[in-house]
């Protein structure tokens, strides 16, 4: 039976949809059966960013409504075995859904897999209460960034009270240099003040809009530190105890940078 | 000094320290926000378990949340018109 996790964040724009796809992409790789359902009804991209939008036929909408059966739904990811696809409708929006319809989904893709990661909407309303309903775990996306981090905090409220275990706090696009500049929120400033565990950190990297360009996550191939973040995420989900990436020597890289940006600040 | 700090980045001086600070009020603001509805039947609750040991002036009741910066208190201001003797006489024996 599949373990059924939501990612999910409040604010838009922080990597909800690039978490997903990553993550599905990774546990696929270290050989679990995965599905990457596409909850943003009206709004669907994890079909690009997975790179499958020109083989979607159907979709979840016409699975819930009994226009197709759940098989000719699914979209086969053919580059990683075990990878799969359930699309969102893009003409239809959030109220097509249920949350008990969401549910009795979930239930029928259980059986067939290892993992169900729900790729929500952004927002509180309808469209992340039904995504978050079929969920028991969930993950949430927060950047080190104010609006971000308070609308985790929101988030994490919601998901306690539906009852979700365990909630875990991804941190993405932080960039070391800046933290170590003073002038970004640090891991351990987040975690304080949200008190959630965290389960990975990603570093902000260029790597994240080739591979939306091209329409490849980054965990298939690529070999860049946001995704070998997303590979350790994916193993402390299976319940591997993998070692924070040192992000701070990404930083210390920028010594040389430190000295330009010193005379140029001086020029002023 | 200046110029060491910046160059080796004690990581101070910069607007991390800002962003948690006000991170850290805003939560507690959003964290204790209360709706309208919320507040009035805990309004009404502790009537009834006041008015059990006391006659009060339900009238010139005050319960409110009130925000300063860093915390946020339950401030009640309760007219007390008499305490029911009898009651708390009761329960004690």
């Amino acid at each position: 039976m599949a373990r059924v996790i939501v990612t999910t964040s409040g604010k838009g724009g922080v990597g909800k949809t690039t978490s997903t796809a990553n993550i599905a992409a990774a546990l696929a790789r270290f050989g679990k059966k995965v599905v990457a359902v596409d909850a943003d009804v009206g709004l669907r991209n994890l079909d690009v960013i997975m790179g499958l939008e020109n083989r979607v036929v159907y979709n979840f909408i016409d699975v819930i409504e009994k226009v197709c059966k759940l098989n000719q739904a699914l979209v086969k990811d053919k580059r990683v075995p075990g990878l799969y696809l359930l699309p969102a409708a893009q003409t239809r929006t959030k109220d097509a859904v249920t949350p008990d319809q969401m549910v009795a989904l979930c239930e029928e893709l259980k059986p067939e897999f290892d993992f169900i990661l729900l790729d929500c909407p952004a927002g509180i309303e309808g469209g992340f209460k039904n995504a978050a309903a079929g969920a028991d775990e969930a993950l949430v996306v927060t950047t080190p960034e104010i609006p971000s981090v308070r609308d985790a905090d929101r988030i994490i409220g919601m998901l306690e009270s539906m009852g979700k275990s365990p909630i875990r706090l991804i941190i993405n696009r932080l960039r070391p240099n800046m933290v170590q500049d003073g002038d970004m929120l640090a891991k351990d400033d987040i975690l304080d003040v949200l008190s959630i565990d965290l389960i990975g950190v990603v570093p902000e990297d260029e790597n994240v809009i080739r591979s939306t360009n091209n329409g490849e996550p980054m965990t298939m191939s690529l070999d860049s530190p946001a995704a070998q973040a997303y590979l350790n995420i994916a193993e402390r989900l299976l319940g591997r105890d993998v070692p924070l990436m040192d992000l701070e020597s990404y930083a210390t890289r920028g010594f040389l940078s430190k000295i330009k940006k010193f005379f140029k600040g001086k020029k002023k | 000094m200046d110029f060491l700090k910046r160059l080796f980045g004690s990581g101070n001086e910069g607007s991390r320290g800002k962003a948690k600070d006000r991170l850290k009020i805003v939560l507690i603001h959003d964290r204790t926000d209360i709706s309208p509805q919320l507040l009035d039947s805990l309004r009404s609750e502790i009537i009834g378990v006041l008015t059990k040991y006391m006659d009060i002036d339900t009238q010139k009741i005050e319960i409110d949340l009130d925000h300063d910066e860093h915390e946020v208190a339950l401030v009640a201001n309760v007219p007390v018109l008499r305490i029911k003797r009898g009651k708390v006489d009761v329960d004690k024996e």
